[in-house]
């Protein structure tokens, strides 16, 4: 509480941000320790959480008060005009200190307490269990199996403790691979096919500067190919732009022809593999842009919707230089590649990018959510993020921000993830168990640090904080509150064939605006047809049982 | 004139190409007098195939070998490709689609043969929509809480019983009742086309009303007419003591005064006492027809990139279009509402542009033209029988090659505008999408009478009431209704306004990319839709009240 030093401030103005009137409502702002709150003349409560706010700016006084204005993550942008400028001052200074803490006891996940018993706690915690999920997908196997190497966070401390590698791969191979590629991440399973018998494998880039090789790796990769019996190539895919690839190769080349291997040698630290020294490796690069490429795009996309009074010509002009939806479908094709990889070649695929945290997990959930239909389920869902996102350590505390840090290292990686779900669910409505409402919240609670789930980088610095004893899991509350992200019109017997298969022409992809717009009512249609379905599905079954129990 | 004199050939194989996911089709190619026909064989299904040639916009033919190709691309944007044995028979074929579809007498076009089973000539032409439509005015001014006097405010004239008054006019008019015949005569001489200041919309609610006209004719010299004065003065006198009117230009003040050049012009304010001008300009015509063809070259390009893609629905501005006609109707409809103003629209001639702002406005204000009977009704009274010259604007649709003369797509457009509300307002529209394409078909290349011709007068002297059948008892056939009717509607009492913003607005694939990306999950959606609101109304329960209030 030390950084707060006004509380409550009446007569603030709260302005609609694409009113052309300049149509204000009126109240009082409340500064609490977690929360700013806006009551309105109407009684009608505007929460906004610290967590939340992704910029505070206060803008020169005008006539009528000082303005502020607060951008924030889940996309809420709110004008204020405070009456008096010291009040705003002090506003302003403490949503300073507030949205910014430095260490990760001060968020507010560690401090949020819905009133639940400690084993309640903990079945919370339990609900999505990674084995379970494992065992699911048929693993162990006589091809696949458990490994310990990493049980100790010995060899990837951003990996989890459970990793499933080919049983013919043995513990000096892995550990040699894992040296030769970066941050220790070598080659585990991330998805297995049971019906295909193949693989979705993930991994960082090896470091093989221009020339160094790595003879366990090699085998590795071998050994998952081998463990795939129906096909005897498998794909490597560097989700990089190639373009970006082989300027840097160039440069290595120009570089090695002029200075010393050693030196060359120094300089590795991003590479790709060498076709030939793998044997049976098709090598694709698919063209994701990197973290610092998505940051502006977004920054762009905002900037351009953001604006009052738009033209529809801006619009589109706008929407085409952020890029923004170029780099969705950047994603989506990737993740098609992966899946038509599966499908129709029944050749397991190898996923990796620079650190493989970022789009690798993109490419590697997409993927599978196109390939199984149990990932569009709501429960699914929340499994397939706790395995490729959580458990595999992307970055969720510095992609969102959560702390005081670099903001070099914030991306919507997520986000773009989210997105590229929903435009599935658009094209295919009857698909997902779950509806828009589902993503948004999770989007949510991807930067409100209400739960532990996002918090911290990797499974390991996790356990070190021990989330599992002083905060809450997200997913028991969702699924408390599961009939609000139900979409009626699921239907789990009408996908007969269970692959998806986007079409990516880029016709399909449109503004998501009710991510980016999802607090500017003015903005929405006006009557929501997923409200009505949702009533007449109710209806229809009250009905039904009605008339059941009448018969009975 | 006999149409066996323009049939070249009797007779070839062919194969037809329909579009990437319909199979092709094999089968005897057959030119009739109105239809192209493929005879697949009495065990293929369909097993017959039929093209209106009215329906075909531009024809290409390409030879090579012992074979020809012909590209028909037709008015409701389907391109079809026929691979026909021998060169001879594919340049006669060729030759004889180009000289039947450009045919351009009225009365030996198909619907004068038409003759459906199921259905008697004559049938639902009896919509008479300026009498039906003075009987409910009379009825709400009669049961409205006015002063005596104002509840008989309105007559019906028919003052243009023989045309002579406005060739574009129907017979009857609803004008104020203070206006004997002879005034009208007068005002209509001052008007450019005879089409003097009439009754458009009575708003009872409020008590306003919406009337259309075409533009002054006062020329250079400021010319006067004191009948056109004293109609409008009349008018505000009606309505209320001291009413307010707008007269919304949908012109520019510059093009509107460049008008005075040609003879035009607009209403000199000290002339009009209590009428306000306010120029929204709207385009029509050649650019709006350049616009729709320069989409659908957007459109028929899967192979593009984000960027191109983006880049050029922005640049061809129909979506600017959209935007534009949506924000003038709503600028109309709060006139009447909000301000209880009574509205004058007209551009220039008053035939395009001026009855998309007439009939969006009532959209927006009015409940019943939001129904089924409504609709067809606003298009009857509001476009066919108001004088939109439908065979002029219609004649060729995106793909012509000739240089387009009076082609304009302004139908295409409100269609398109009512496609945006039904968006933003799922449950409001009786009619869904369905309808829209329906019409959109219809206008262009029809069997049907309803939308021949240019006026109300030509079509009385080809006789098309008596002689072909009205397309409303063909859409109003119960078989058509599920396809035609929306599963969601729930009375709404409320006006709806919609949201302008650009990201309000979306692209209307389902018509502009209705032949190139078949939309199937969502059809299979739709019917699950249907189902769940079906057993709805079958087991009789009410849906709830869930229309949400609009917000302006």
């Amino acid at each position: 509480m030390e950084h707060i030093r006004t509380t409550k401030v009446e007569q603030v103005k709260l302005l609609d941000r694409f009113s052309t009137s300049n149509k204000s409502l009126t109240g009082t702002l409340y500064l609490t320790a977690t929360h700013l709150l806006f009551i309105d003349s109407h009684q009608k409560e505007t929460w906004i959480l610290h967590h939340h706010i992704a910029l505070v700016e206060k803008l020169a006084l005008t006539t009528s008060g000082c303005p502020l204005v607060i951008q924030c993550k889940n996309f809420r942008t709110v004008h204020f005009i405070v009456p008096r400028e010291r009040d705003c001052h002090d506003i302003y200074n403490s949503l300073l200190q507030l949205s910014k803490q430095a260490k990760y006891e001060d968020l507010y996940a560690f401090s949020y307490n819905p009133k639940q018993n400690d084993s309640e706690r903990l079945r919370g915690w339990q609900l999505v269990d990674l084995a379970e999920e494992y065992k699911r997908m048929g693993v162990p196997n006589s091809n696949w199996q458990l490994s310990d190497a990493n049980r100790d966070y010995k060899i990837c401390e951003t990996y989890p403790r459970e990793l499933y590698v080919p049983r013919i791969a043995s513990k000096p191979i892995i550990v040699g691979s894992s040296k030769f590629r970066s941050k220790g991440r070598f080659p585990v399973l991330s998805y297995y096919h049971q019906n295909k018998e193949a693989a979705i494998c993930r991994c960082s880039q090896p470091l093989s500067g221009f020339s160094a090789r790595c003879l366990e790796d090699e085998h590795l990769l071998q050994a998952i190919s081998k463990a795939n019996p129906a096909n005897r190539y498998m794909y490597v895919m560097d989700t990089r732009p190639r373009h970006r690839m082989q300027s840097w190769w160039a440069t290595q080349k120009d570089i090695g022809r002029i200075i010393l291997n050693a030196m060359a040698n120094r300089a590795a630290g991003k590479g790709y593999e060498n076709e030939d020294n793998y044997s049976n490796i098709r090598f694709q690069f698919v063209g994701i842009e990197n973290i610092h490429v998505m940051r502006s795009s977004l920054q762009k996309l905002l900037e351009v919707n953001g604006t009052k009074g738009l033209s529809v010509s801006d619009f589109y002009s706008g929407l085409e230089n952020a890029g923004w939806l170029r780099h969705i479908k950047a994603v989506m094709d990737a993740a098609i590649f992966l899946a038509k990889a599966i499908m129709v070649e029944n050749a397991s695929v190898l996923v990796h990018c620079s650190d493989g945290w970022d789009r690798t997990s993109q490419v590697c959930s997409l993927g599978s959510l196109l390939l199984d239909p149990y990932y569009r389920t709501i429960r699914g869902f929340m499994v397939l993020i706790e395995k490729d996102w959580i458990s595999f350590g992307h970055k969720y505390s510095e992609r969102c921000g959560h702390l005081d840090g670099d903001p070099k290292e914030v991306s919507p990686v997520f986000t773009q993830f989210l997105e590229c779900v929903w435009h599935l669910t658009e094209q295919f409505p009857q698909a997902f168990e779950f509806n828009e409402a589902f993503l948004l919240q999770i989007h949510e609670h991807i930067h409100s640090c209400q739960f532990g789930n996002f918090i911290g980088n990797c499974q390991k610095e996790r356990e070190e904080l021990k989330l599992k004893e002083k905060t809450y899991s997200l997913w028991p509350f969702l699924l408390d509150d599961q009939e609000k992200y139900v979409n009626p019109l699921y239907s789990s017997t009408s996908q007969k064939p269970a692959v998806l298969e986007p079409n990516t022409v880029a016709f399909h992809f449109k503004f998501w605006r009710n991510m980016y717009h999802q607090f500017d009512r003015t903005l929405h249609p006006r009557q929501s047809v997923f409200n009505i379905i949702m009533n007449m599905n109710e209806q229809n079954k009250q009905l039904q049982k009605d008339v059941k129990d009448l018969e009975s | 004139m006999e149409f066996s004199e323009l049939i070249r050939t009797g007779q070839a194989q062919a194969e037809l190409l329909r579009g990437p996911e319909m199979p092709p089709l094999r089968g005897t190619l057959c030119v009739t007098g109105h239809h192209l026909l493929l005879s697949p064989g009495p065990q293929a299904t369909p097993d017959l195939w039929l093209l209106l040639l009215r329906s075909v916009d531009s024809i290409e033919k390409r030879v090579a070998g012992d074979a020809g190709t012909i590209t028909l691309r037709c008015k409701d944007l389907r391109v079809l490709q026929l691979d026909i044995e021998g060169v001879e028979a594919t340049l006669d074929i060729a030759r004889s689609i180009e000289a039947l579809s450009s045919l351009e007498s009225v009365i030996t076009s198909f619907p004068f043969f038409y003759r459906p089973k199921g259905l008697r000539l004559g049938e639902a032409w009896h919509f008479h929509p300026p009498e039906r439509y003075y009987k409910r005015i009379a009825r709400e001014t009669w049961s409205s809480p006015l002063p005596v006097p104002q509840t008989r405010a309105w007559r019906l004239s028919e003052a243009n019983e023989d045309f002579s008054l406005c060739p574009s006019y129907p017979r009857a008019v609803i004008v104020p009742r203070a206006v004997d015949d002879d005034a009208l005569a007068r005002s209509a001489r001052f008007r450019q086309g005879g089409r003097f200041p009439v009754l458009s919309y009575y708003h009872a609610p409020r008590g306003t009303v919406l009337l259309r006209s075409s533009q002054p004719l006062t020329g250079r010299q400021k010319l006067r007419c004191a009948e056109d004065e004293e109609l409008l003065r009349a008018v505000l006198a009606e309505a209320r003591p001291g009413a307010r009117g707008f007269i919304v230009d949908t012109r520019s003040a510059q093009a509107a005064k460049q008008a005075r050049m040609t003879g035009g012009g607009t209403e000199a304010k000290a002339a009009y006492p209590g009428w306000k001008r306010l120029h929204r300009p709207l385009e029509r015509g050649r650019p709006l027809q350049e616009s729709f063809v320069r989409l659908m070259e957007a459109c028929g390009d899967p192979e593009q990139s984000m960027d191109r893609w983006l880049s050029r629905l922005d640049g061809c501005r129909w979506l600017s279009h959209v935007k534009e006609a949506l924000s003038t109707a709503c600028l109309a409809a709060q006139g009447m509402e909000w301000e209880g103003a009574c509205i004058l629209v007209h551009g220039a001639e008053g035939t395009d542009s001026t009855l998309l702002v007439t009939s969006l406005a009532q959209l927006i204000l009015d409940p019943l033209s939001r129904t089924m009977a409504g609709f067809q009704e606003l298009i009857e009274r509001e476009w066919i029988q108001a004088g939109h010259p439908f065979q002029l604007r219609c004649a060729h649709s995106a793909f012509s090659h000739t240089r387009p003369k009076h082609e304009a797509p302004i139908f295409l457009l409100f269609l398109d505008c009512v496609w945006q509300l039904g968006r933003q307002f799922p449950l409001s529209l009786e009619f869904g999408e369905g309808m829209l394409l329906a019409l959109f078909d219809h206008s262009y290349a029809s069997p049907f009478g309803t939308f021949l011709c240019n006026s109300e007068k030509e079509r009385c002297l080809c006789e098309v009431r008596t002689r072909t059948h009205s397309l409303w008892s063909g859409l109003n056939q119960p078989k058509e209704q599920r396809k035609l009717r929306n599963p969601l509607y729930v009375p709404n009492p409320l006006a709806i306004w919609p949201s302008v913003e650009p990201q309000s607005l979306r692209l209307w694939q389902g018509l502009f990319l209705r032949w190139t990306h078949p939309p199937e999950p969502s059809e299979v959606a739709w019917e699950k839709v249907w189902q769940i609101a079906t057993d709805q109304k079958t087991e009789g329960s009410q849906p709830t009240d869930s229309a949400s209030e609009p917000q302006p």
